[in-house]
């Protein structure tokens, strides 16, 4: 690992001080960020600590949508009774992220803001139509998710919460790398008032992406036959040692078929 | 150049400066001397660091000791009890023979007491042992005597 500097502001004006000042990472959890400096695959001069802000953590219900503060960590957002109880799907989601130690450190600004391509937290995102709120604005989850790694963020931008509406009803299923256990294809399935949505993670070559095709059928018949005859074009789909672009393809039909089974369970 | 970072560990109050490139665990082992918490993969996978911060299990190779500013660290050192007893999980390992070369163990036993926390008794089945044990690696024992471990240290945590 490079030598840096640590910071641990207090307040949110503290931190987006610092890191304006620095030019260095945000660090919360550091359940991707330590691992990648430790392989020198990342070397920020500054790190600014924003676990210890309290206005940056926590879950409440605020009307017909679940908020969610960035620092919360997977492991709180699993056994949120207003998660559970709200967005059962999300709760679920969380519960299977990395393994226990990893959802205890790990938190979901974090996991936004570094948008692996295959992370779990990302579909939900996309798939539940999310709001991604920051230091400066509130960013649409169509607009946020902009390529592996990448994401509409800009430069000393923070995000400070998650708004997740309360779907009718949603599930999320995904088939692990038996050896990583990240999804080789994860598959988020939401219906609500304003129609169907359907994110995948895992299986894109620009990371998470919406199967339009899978939503168009779903909003007509919202059941798991509806998206029997659908095939995801493997065309823009990622190949690599795991899994092959037509294995991926397929999987995805397989599991939005069951994940839409387990929404209407 | 050095940041500095207070925290508890196993009960006794800490405070150092240090480069805060150093891993909790390399602060674990190397500044304090507790050697039972062990550097297996290095890469976040087996989880033979594991210890409890505020009760709940991380994995001290992945994760620098200056984030643990002002939290309580408990490592395998510090769940016996004071007149030198095994905590009933660690017991529960040796009884059950939950372990062959014990690398793993102390991994293992910190988990185990997580898993146990976060379960009721009704809740903690052999399927839920399983899958909550899936951050830490055994590569000797197939994790049978394993899971007959955590759930008889489970029956003998009741109430502690």
């Amino acid at each position: 690992m490079y030598a840096f500097e640590f910071h641990r502001p207090k307040s949110l004006s503290d931190a987006v001080a610092l890191l304006a000042k620095s030019q260095g990472k945000l660090i919360a959890g550091g359940q991707s960020l330590v691992g990648a400096m430790k392989l020198r695959l990342a070397s920020p001069g500054n790190l600014v600590d924003v676990s210890g802000i309290a206005e940056l953590h926590g879950i409440k219900r605020e009307g017909s949508s679940i908020v969610i503060g960035a620092t919360t960590r997977h492991a709180d957002v699993a056994q949120s009774q207003d998660v559970r109880g709200g967005i059962p799907a999300l709760a679920e989601l969380a519960n299977g992220i990395g393994d226990r130690q990893v959802r205890n450190m790990g938190t979901i600004g974090g996991s936004l803001a570094n948008n692996d391509p295959a992370a779990d937290y990302p579909a939900a995102v996309l798939g539940l139509n999310a709001t991604i709120r920051t230091n400066k604005r509130t960013i649409a989850a169509d607009d946020y998710f902009k390529g592996m790694y990448t994401t509409a963020l800009q430069d000393g931008e923070i995000i400070t919460a998650v708004s997740f509406p309360i779907p009718k009803c949603a599930a999320y299923i995904k088939f692990r790398n038996p050896a990583s256990r990240f999804a080789l294809v994860g598959v988020f399935v939401c219906q609500n008032a304003s129609g169907v949505r359907v994110a995948v993670t895992g299986a894109g070559s620009s990371g998470v992406f919406r199967a339009t095709a899978m939503e168009q059928a779903l909003a007509k018949n919202f059941t798991a036959n509806a998206v029997k005859n659908i095939k995801i074009d493997p065309a823009n789909l990622s190949s690599d040692i795991h899994a092959g672009a037509p294995y991926r393809s397929h999987l995805i039909g397989v599991l939005t078929a069951r994940a839409v089974a387990q929404a209407m369970a | 150049m050095g940041t500095s970072v207070s925290l508890t560990v196993n009960g006794k109050a800490v405070r150092a400066d240090i480069d805060p490139r150093l891993l909790l665990v390399q602060f674990i082992r190397d500044h304090l001397g507790l050697t039972g918490t062990h550097v297996g993969c290095d890469t976040a996978q087996c989880g033979a660091c594991t210890v409890l911060v505020n009760g709940n299990a991380v994995k001290a190779c992945s994760a620098l000791a200056v984030q643990f500013n002002g939290v309580e660290v408990t490592t395998i050192e510090g769940i016996g009890g004071a007149n030198g007893d095994m905590h009933p999980m660690q017991a529960a390992f040796k009884e059950c023979h939950g372990l062959q070369c014990g690398f793993c163990t102390p991994g293992m036993v910190m988990s185990a007491i997580d898993l146990v926390k976060r379960h009721s008794k009704a809740n903690l089945t052999e399927q839920a042992i399983r899958e909550g044990l899936d951050g830490n690696f055994c590569r000797c024992t197939g994790y049978h005597n394993i899971v007959k471990a955590v759930q008889l240290g489970a029956a003998n945590m009741t109430g502690t």
